[in-house]
């Protein structure tokens, strides 16, 4: 199946690189402000995100309260400089914006805060309570038959937490098919690779055992992203969650898949040689 | 002398006084709110019968989440259809709900802000035969320390029933205790209740010492008021049933007027009501305190009266701190 035409995957595609971009450069402007902040995580979805606020979700930029928008649940909150840059790109703010993160005074929290920014649904940061929440969302939303979707994005390291697990029984319990999950799978977590720290796999069964339809796809597949998103959709009997492999730090060669840049900022010096590798991995000339 | 304005129960200090545990309030107590706004819904973790929250669920099936024994979920889904526009009430034992999932109701409820309603059952050390697990005593600091979130203590079942409904519309987030045992029902459906206002259970004319209490333990006051009267010692009892926010006007006034003052609590002496009083008064009054509650120890099994009376938390126990503080002045 494809939905998308081939000019929109070269716009999701350019949209993905920009969304990095601007990552790279908040990280940049916030840790002048620190030595904290998350780089892996926020490369490695920046594509999934490009899709959701360009293609897949109902949500209006201008509006961001609108009762009718289909809610976007970030469970590992600490991914939240590309969601920032991606609403900015969206129109939710300005672009020069997302410099201001994790400085003094910004909407732009380290982690997402719902009353600091419009358009962020939950305050999120500790690992593990995403789900149950969006699946709250989810059921109070089917009482009153609303047509809106919820989706959760989850990371994989957060699979450790048992709150996780709870909510995974409690929304398959009540087929919560308004609720689509995508657990980023990019195997790596604060002090090592995950299956080191506390394996997960095999994930997906896990899942499949515990009621829920599962998807496996490249998450830096624009078509992949858009179809499985599209076809959760379709299925009723269970609740879906989409496994999307991603390569943490995807774009910048010296980031990729080194646990390291979990949870450090890119500094300024770098910032020349990371955009290059990143324009270079995205076929922009300059 | 009881306080008439009170409208307290006829029956009250007498042996035909009737007892309701406190979590009956809340069974009441949602229904009534059920009836009067559909978004009222009421979640359990495998323990809908003795929460109560069963009786919710007969009148409104559809309206009853049950998550199974999973105390994390319990308060997150409840985040959730609270971030909706739902109000929901999720009940267990407060050992577990706020003991277990303090950090959830930390983060989705009271940082997020959204009107979820934490009911903790079974609190306190009546709860008797169960023993130290599930006699919870320290939840009202743990609720206390937590930005926007309110903290009620029913004295009865009828209080419980008006904290219930009160707080399906205060549109906070709000921790509501109950407990187990049937307990003595002191006021009546006439009794004054509004969260965050204490009012006089025994008002006297120059009280010599203030007794500030929430919960059952109040009666355990109001028979340690009696007793002291008739010694010739007069005495004002408040119930401070909000402990947050607290009632800080009429605590210095009782405080001041009286010149000493007793806090009664089924709970650990630090971080409860006491702790909170003590911090109003130590900023605008100080007044010797003597602290009625756990001096700093775990429960154990046994019937509500005989643990009361061990951990020094009844009537003479009262007396005995009020005589103390007195002495102090």
């Amino acid at each position: 199946m494809a939905y998308l035409t081939e000019e929109k995957v070269q716009e999701l595609q350019r949209l993905a690189c920009a969304i990095r971009e601007t990552t790279i450069r908040s990280l940049v402007a916030s840790g002048e402000n620190g030595t904290n902040g998350h780089t892996a995580g926020p490369l490695g979805m920046a594509d999934v995100f490009a899709v959701l606020y360009f293609h897949t979700l109902n949500h209006d930029p201008k509006n961001p309260d609108w009762d009718e928008r289909d809610r976007l649940i970030l469970s590992h909150g600490h991914i939240t400089p590309v969601r920032y840059a991606a609403m900015a790109h969206a129109g939710y703010f300005p672009i020069e914006e997302c410099m201001t993160l994790r400085h003094f005074g910004s909407r732009l929290q380290g982690h997402p805060e719902r009353h600091f920014l419009p358009g962020i649904e939950t305050t999120s940061g500790p690992l593990g309570s995403g789900l149950s929440q969006a699946g709250g969302i989810a059921y109070g939303a089917r009482m009153d038959g609303k047509k809106f979707r919820v989706i959760c994005l989850m990371s994989d390291g957060e699979q450790q937490e048992g709150n996780i697990w709870e909510a995974a029984m409690f929304v398959a319990k009540n087929r919560l098919t308004n609720l689509t999950a995508l657990l980023d799978r990019n195997n790596i977590q604060i002090s090592g690779n995950t299956e080191d720290v506390m394996p997960l796999e095999p994930l997906a069964d896990k899942y499949k055992a515990f009621g829920w339809h599962v998807m496996e796809i490249d998450g830096h597949n624009i078509e992949e992203i858009a179809d499985a998103f599209e076809e959760a959709k379709a299925i009723q009997e269970k609740p879906t969650v989409i496994v999307a492999n991603t390569i943490p730090g995807k774009g910048v060669k010296t980031i990729e898949n080194d646990y390291k840049w979990h949870g450090m900022p890119p500094k300024s010096e770098q910032l020349g040689t990371f955009l290059a590798e990143l324009h270079s991995a995205c076929g922009v000339n300059h | 002398m009881l306080n008439k304005g009170a409208k307290l129960s006829d029956k009250i200090l007498t042996d035909e006084v009737e007892k309701k545990p406190t979590r009956d309030g809340f069974g009441l107590g949602s229904i009534d709110a059920g009836k009067k706004d559909e978004r009222v819904v009421v979640l359990s973790a495998d323990l809908a019968e003795s929460v109560r929250a069963e009786w919710f669920q007969k009148e409104f099936p559809d309206r009853y989440i049950e998550v199974g024994v999973a105390e994390q979920n319990l308060a997150t889904v409840a985040a959730g259809l609270a971030n909706y526009g739902k109000i929901p009430f999720f009940t267990s034992y407060a050992a577990f709900s706020p003991g277990r999932n303090w950090e959830q109701i930390r983060t989705t409820i009271a940082l997020n802000n959204v009107p979820a309603k934490v009911c903790g059952m079974h609190a306190g050390v009546q709860t008797g035969p169960d023993g130290a697990t599930h006699q919870m005593l320290e939840d009202i600091a743990l609720m206390r320390a937590m930005p926007n979130m309110i903290v009620v203590v029913p004295a009865d079942s009828e209080e419980g029933r008006k904290a219930t409904y009160e707080a399906a519309f205060n549109g906070k987030p709000t921790y509501l205790r109950f407990g187990r045992e049937k307990m003595p029902v002191m006021t009546t459906a006439d009794t004054p209740f509004q969260i965050g206002k204490a009012y006089y259970l025994w008002k006297s004319e120059k009280p010599q010492v203030a007794i500030i209490g929430c919960g059952p333990l109040l009666y355990e006051a109001l028979l340690a008021a009696t007793q002291l009267e008739k010694e010739g010692i007069s005495v004002s009892v408040l119930n401070s049933h909000t402990v947050k926010p607290l009632d800080a006007d009429l605590i210095y006034q009782v405080a001041v007027e009286a010149g000493a003052v007793v806090t009664v609590e089924e709970h650990q002496v630090i971080g409860g009501l006491g702790g909170a009083v003590a911090e109003c008064l130590a900023k605008r009054a100080p007044t010797p305190i003597e602290f009625i509650g756990m001096q700093n120890e775990f429960g154990q099994t046994g019937t509500a009266a005989e643990l009361i009376k061990h951990y020094k938390l009844d009537a003479a126990a009262i007396v005995e701190a009020s005589k103390r503080v007195i002495k102090r002045k």
